[in-house]
């Protein structure tokens, strides 16, 4: 009888528990989607925030750009490698161009790109607004009635969209140089057959898929990060937590995005 | 000028204020007194409209800030300014920037009369020469004081200063408590001061409010609270460790939490 209730008690424990997860998951994503409506609504109201805007887009943008670079590079290094070698069983070596091209644009390039955004940029933006949290520096904008969403949030989720796409594109000319130098300098392939199948594959919708799906994790990696920051329970463990959870939920918030935004392309 | 009408804030089951009612005047310099816990940080939040009260009415004049739509409440606010405990310097921005900051938000004054302006209010909390510095490089007592000229940048009617002589060695703290009585004096603004100090507290005071656990134990002037018979006040002004108000506020019995209460250590 006693183990029958303490195995009940332990049910009841655990679906307890996954049910609270569950509606604080929902009420979070709520808050985050009014907090994010709430603040792009400023870009339609005076004050202007264009000099913030591009100053951010300075920071996010230019700032991850060498990081971006040397991942797209090794990136298309990589897939040329690993490419050429699979290839080769087939004999069908002069392929290897639009593998690399199609793999970069359609999905690494632009899931790749998110991911070093998260890392690099998303987190210092979560850690940012959450020290302005602590330091009482978003009460104190409030105080000079500047408003936090508009002054602060604003300008980093539209920085993140512009940024993301921009980065991406970069990414994929780098990985795709990389992967003619290391396919047709290193590995011998004929670089008219790696140019002429890259460009007889890749179709608009390709690039435009890469876009779009660069677009959507823009906006995603945006409203996550900058809503934890602001949300992050002001000590210094709330901030630290804030952007682990931030960087953990804006990348598997890319992979589900991804999969969603694949699912409509293909 | 500001008055609070019945109002109360609930932290879930912690009651910091309780059907509290004030009353600030114009152009006097209000002391808002008691120990840790008492709820003089939150009424000063409340009154500066950072957070909502759970019940009872702020009022503005005529203007009730319950309620109030953002765009009046950030017009209000135009007309204040507020010394945060711990400064809440823009880290981003030097010593300049930081005091010119208001005046370039909400003016359009040319850059040449914001620079006299903000040499004028550095002028004032004695940091001219020191522009250049930022927010890392400046002592505590230094950061106040900026943020004190931050706070007068824009001449405003009400200000609110939150703990300002925390944290400050004696002469700081003295310098940062004469500056608020006289610029409170010759500006004809209103200041609002939350503080535990009591020296320095009495010593600026127009009116001052004593709270103890959410509500009003007494008001009236420096000698007025001095003077006052509850032995909670004497108490409070003297620091004695004995009195009413109790040091300990562990509700169960110190034996039972010895002897049948073994906490786990959570640190490694």
């Amino acid at each position: 009888m006693n183990k029958t209730n303490t195995s009940q008690n332990t049910f009841i424990i655990f679906f307890g528990y996954l049910g609270r997860c569950f509606l604080r998951a929902i009420e979070s994503i709520g808050d985050a989607a009014v907090l994010s409506a709430t603040s792009l609504a400023h870009l339609f109201h005076r004050p202007w925030q264009g000099k913030h805007i591009v100053l951010q887009l300075y920071a996010l943008g230019v700032g991850s750009f060498v990081i971006i670079a040397i991942t797209g590079a090794f990136t298309g290094m990589v897939l040329a490698l690993q490419g050429y070698y699979t290839l080769a069983k087939f004999g069908s070596e002069s392929l290897l161009g639009s593998g690399v091209a199609l793999s970069i644009i359609r999905e690494l390039g632009p899931v790749l790109g998110a991911f070093m955004m998260v890392g690099r940029a998303g987190s210092s933006i979560t850690a940012e607004i959450g020290i302005m949290r602590v330091t009482e520096q978003l009460d104190a904008l409030q105080m000079m009635a500047v408003n936090p969403k508009a002054r602060v949030i604003l300008p980093r989720i539209i920085a993140m969209i512009i940024a993301l796409p921009l980065l991406v594109s970069m990414f994929d000319m780098i990985g795709l140089g990389a992967g003619y130098i290391v396919g047709v300098e290193l590995l011998g392939v004929n670089g008219g057959a790696f140019v002429g199948e890259m460009i007889a594959k890749v179709t608009p919708m390709d690039l435009y898929a890469g876009w779009v799906k660069a677009l959507g994790f823009g906006i995603l990696i945006g409203i996550i990060c900058t809503y934890m920051g602001y949300r992050a329970t002001p000590t210094t463990e709330g901030v630290a937590k804030a952007t682990t959870q931030a960087v953990v939920a804006g990348s598997v918030g890319v992979l589900v995005l991804d999969y969603i935004l694949t699912s409509f392309f293909l | 000028m500001i008055h609070t009408e019945q109002l109360s804030r609930h932290f879930d089951d912690v009651i910091a204020l309780n059907n509290t009612d004030i009353h600030i005047k114009a152009q006097q310099t209000t002391v808002i007194m008691g120990g840790s816990g008492s709820g003089k940080t939150t009424l000063l939040r409340l009154l500066a409209g950072l957070e909502c009260p759970t019940s009872g009415h702020i009022w503005y004049g005529d203007d009730d800030l319950n309620g109030m739509s953002q765009k009046r409440l950030y017009q209000l606010r135009a007309r204040m300014g507020m010394l945060f405990q711990y400064s809440a310097l823009l880290n981003s921005l030097n010593v300049y920037d930081n005091v010119a900051f208001p005046l370039v938000e909400h003016t359009k004054l040319d850059n040449s009369v914001i620079h006299t302006m903000v040499t004028m209010k550095l002028e004032q909390v004695g940091l001219r020469g020191f522009e250049n510095l930022m927010p890392s490089q400046l002592s505590g007592g230094m950061a106040k004081r900026v943020a004190f000229a931050r706070a007068l940048a824009m001449d405003p009617e009400v200000v609110f200063f939150d703990e300002p002589t925390s944290g400050l060695d004696p002469i700081s703290a003295g310098v940062i408590a004469s500056l608020i009585g006289n610029i409170t004096k010759h500006t004809k603004m209103t200041s609002i001061v939350v503080t535990h100090d009591v020296h320095a507290g009495l010593e600026i005071a127009d009116h001052v409010i004593l709270l103890w656990q959410g509500k009003v134990i007494a008001e009236g002037t420096s000698d007025v609270i001095r003077n006052c018979d509850d032995a909670r006040v004497q108490q409070f002004i003297e620091g004695r460790p004995d009195g009413p108000i109790p040091f300990s506020r562990s509700e169960t019995s110190y034996i039972e939490d010895l002897l049948h209460k073994p906490g786990t250590v959570r640190i490694s």
